[in-house]
């Protein structure tokens, strides 16, 4: 392990990182006392493989305590049985299920939850204050492509809005013949496409830029989460309305206590951005921009404002907050990179990854995400030495634009110390660059460098007791 | 040369043209008209104020006047004396300082060093502060508490009185620092 780029951190950024990693050390924690009662023979002990064999009550009451503390909010605890998870409810366990019956037919009240012995929850980062802070999807839990709505990964600046549909509306005005409201029935009215899409912050990894500094692939790459989105395309509501000439930008803006805004470029709004009101087949989640959300596929998440209630048609971007002084990229020079939001080619392997243990030598079926916002996944590579030699990958399902999708690799692990690195190239040709080269364009000032648009590949070192560790290589 | 509107125009003649007559009379209307026309009333509480200070409201404040808005409403969190506030449950950034560290192993990003325009700050502070109560300080007080700021950064004299017309003009000191987004690098492609 080397630190080429010993980070400074003055006193907010190292309390921040601090913060960090203690606030991943206790969700790791709560991962073990979970698996502690696991077979100990088996080697699916230490979170490596899943085991749904937590049956003792004493859990039941530890994953609720751990909502709690996870989440901050004693809210989201009553929301759900004490006795389960966050978003599960407890029944007690037959001895024999097939000698006597289950429960009921809509026992649910008509909408499911997931079993009580799933326990995997998003973690915040602790920034000082929960209304504008960030939430991890456990990726290294994902059994598919898709990311449940209740794992989506959040990004909030002023809390979570509660909307009543009923009284709210989409305005769209500014540099068109006819400024128009839409109500959300009125929205639903209009042709629809339906597209599975991923959504990255930008700040995705940000701690990563100087030292490995989080443990687990939930903290350095849980800011991605992949949904199927239902909405009107904005080029149907422009033909609607009808753009004046010169128009070349559009702002857009939440209904949050933020009041969010961002500027995005006429041409990116025409070609593929969605006002989008569902989200994996139902309404979006609160979270998520209940009841209306901008999806710009491929752009930073910050763009794709939630709780969407008015579209500005202009001829020029407006320089909101959001735009200048902090979805910006600080270069070396002192000169920052503006309205740099497109997702560059990304990959992480998701298994084996940091915080697991491979209990011995052996076979090992890698596993992991990749991704691109300027298209289709071309092709991923596999590195188990550091990136000196490197393997294609098995794709886990056709390349879609703009989406993630799974890869996977199978390994022999011979017990010696190894590197696993993925490398993904896009439809575009563009292959995602080491850490080394994006900071030889990027510079690596500040204590969590250039802070967005970390794509670089990542590296999970195996040693001889088989311990996966990040580590920049 | 084709305009956007006609192209759009284009394309839906191009689609009607092609259809056939049968599939015409099922087929999307040139106009759906579904939406409600907007009224000055529905857009009354909107704004979004661009650099060029269009929409800036009517109104004035100075730094002496910002200064008491600044202690009631904006100093828990950002420091009195603009320093920030890093506490559990606060966290509000600092706003002062930093100019010249841009290019350093220390950037301090802040309003002073960073913002590249006084009108965000306005659009800013009337949108979503006080974090508190978003929304609730009146324009004169906005327009106050920016010269406020501006005159503690030395962007502005103390007694520049900050209005719809002034605000614009005023040129912070990282107002060349952005410059677009050079990616993707060539360098990066196979």
């Amino acid at each position: 392990m080397r630190q080429q780029h010993p980070a400074v951190y003055d006193e907010k950024a190292q309390r921040l990182a601090d913060e960090m990693v203690l606030a991943e050390a206790r969700h790791i924690a709560q991962r073990k006392a979970q698996d502690q009662d696991l077979d100990q023979d088996c080697d699916c002990k230490e979170g490596m493989f899943p085991q749904a064999s937590v049956t003792d009550r004493r859990k039941f009451l530890f994953a609720a305590a751990s909502v709690a503390g996870v989440a901050g909010s004693s809210a989201l605890a009553q929301a759900a049985d004490k006795k389960a998870p966050a978003g599960a409810f407890h029944f007690d366990v037959p001895a024999d299920p097939t000698k006597e019956q289950g429960r009921a037919v809509l026992a649910d009240g008509g909408y499911g939850s997931r079993s009580q012995f799933e326990t995997e929850v998003r973690w915040r980062y602790p920034t000082p204050n929960d209304l504008t802070s960030w939430s991890m999807t456990p990726l290294d839990k994902m059994l598919g492509n898709l990311t449940p709505s209740g794992l989506h990964f959040e990004r909030h600046h002023g809390g979570i809005p509660t909307i009543d549909p009923a009284k709210h509306s989409l305005i769209v005005h500014g540099m068109v013949d006819t400024p128009e409201k839409f109500s959300i029935d009125d929205l639903k009215r209009f042709p629809s496409v339906t597209r599975k899409h991923f959504i990255e912050c930008s700040g995705n990894g940000l701690t990563e830029w100087n030292k490995p500094t989080l443990k687990t692939v939930q903290g350095t790459h849980g800011l991605i989460s992949t949904s199927e989105w239902t909405g009107v395309q904005f080029s149907t509501l422009a033909r609607e309305l009808g753009l004046k000439e010169g128009s070349a930008w559009v702002l857009a803006e939440g209904a949050d206590a933020a009041v969010m805004t961002r500027s995005v470029p006429m041409e990116k709004m025409l070609k593929d951005a969605l006002v989008a009101y569902g989200q994996n087949g139902e309404a979006l989640r609160p979270e998520q921009g209940y009841p209306l959300r901008l999806l710009l596929p491929g752009y930073e998440g910050n763009t794709h404002i939630k709780w969407l209630r008015r579209l500005e048609i202009s001829d020029k971007p407006f320089m909101t907050r959001e735009e200048t002084s902090k979805y910006t990229d600080l270069l070396a020079d002192g000169k920052a990179r503006q309205f740099s939001m497109e997702m560059d080619a990304k990959s992480v392997i998701t298994f084996p990854s940091g915080d697991m243990k491979l209990p011995r030598p052996g076979f090992y079926n890698i596993q992991g995400f990749a991704w691109t916002g300027r298209g289709r996944v071309q092709s991923v590579d596999v590195s188990v030495d550091g990136g000196k030699s490197w393997y294609p990958a098995q794709l886990g399902s056709s390349p879609e634009p703009i989406c993630t999708l799974r890869f996977s690799f199978p390994w022999v692990w011979d017990g010696k110390p190894a590197v696993l690195q993925s490398r993904c190239t896009d439809e575009t040709g563009y292959v995602q660059p080491t850490l080394k080269q994006l900071i030889a364009i990027r510079g690596s000032n500040g204590p969590f460098g250039s802070v967005y648009h970390l794509n670089a590949i990542q590296s999970w070192a195996v040693n001889e007791a088989g311990d996966v560790a990040n580590v920049h290589a | 040369m084709f305009t956007r509107k006609n192209l759009l125009k284009s394309a839906t003649l191009l689609v009607s043209v092609l259809m056939s007559s049968a599939a015409f009379a099922q087929g999307a209307p040139a106009h759906f008209g579904f939406g409600t026309a907007v009224t000055p009333q529905d857009l009354a509480g909107y704004f979004s104020i661009p650099p060029d200070g269009r929409g800036l409201p009517p109104g004035s404040g100075n730094a002496a006047a910002g200064a008491k808005v600044f202690a009631e409403s904006c100093a828990a969190c950002h420091g009195d004396k603009l320093q920030g506030n890093p506490t559990a449950g606060i966290g509000g950034d600092r706003l002062l300082g930093g100019r010249g560290s841009l290019a350093t192993k220390t950037p301090v990003k802040t309003v002073e060093s960073y913002w590249p325009y006084a009108t965000t700050l306005f659009d800013y502070v009337k949108r979503s502060m006080p974090f508190s109560a978003p929304g609730s300080l009146k324009d004169d007080e906005i327009y106050a508490v920016v010269a406020y700021i501006l005159s503690e950064a030395k962007v502005i004299k103390p007694t520049d009185v900050m209005d719809a017309k002034t605000l614009p003009k005023v040129v912070m000191p990282n107002h060349d620092g952005f410059i677009p987004d050079a990616r993707p690098e060539l360098s990066l492609y196979r």
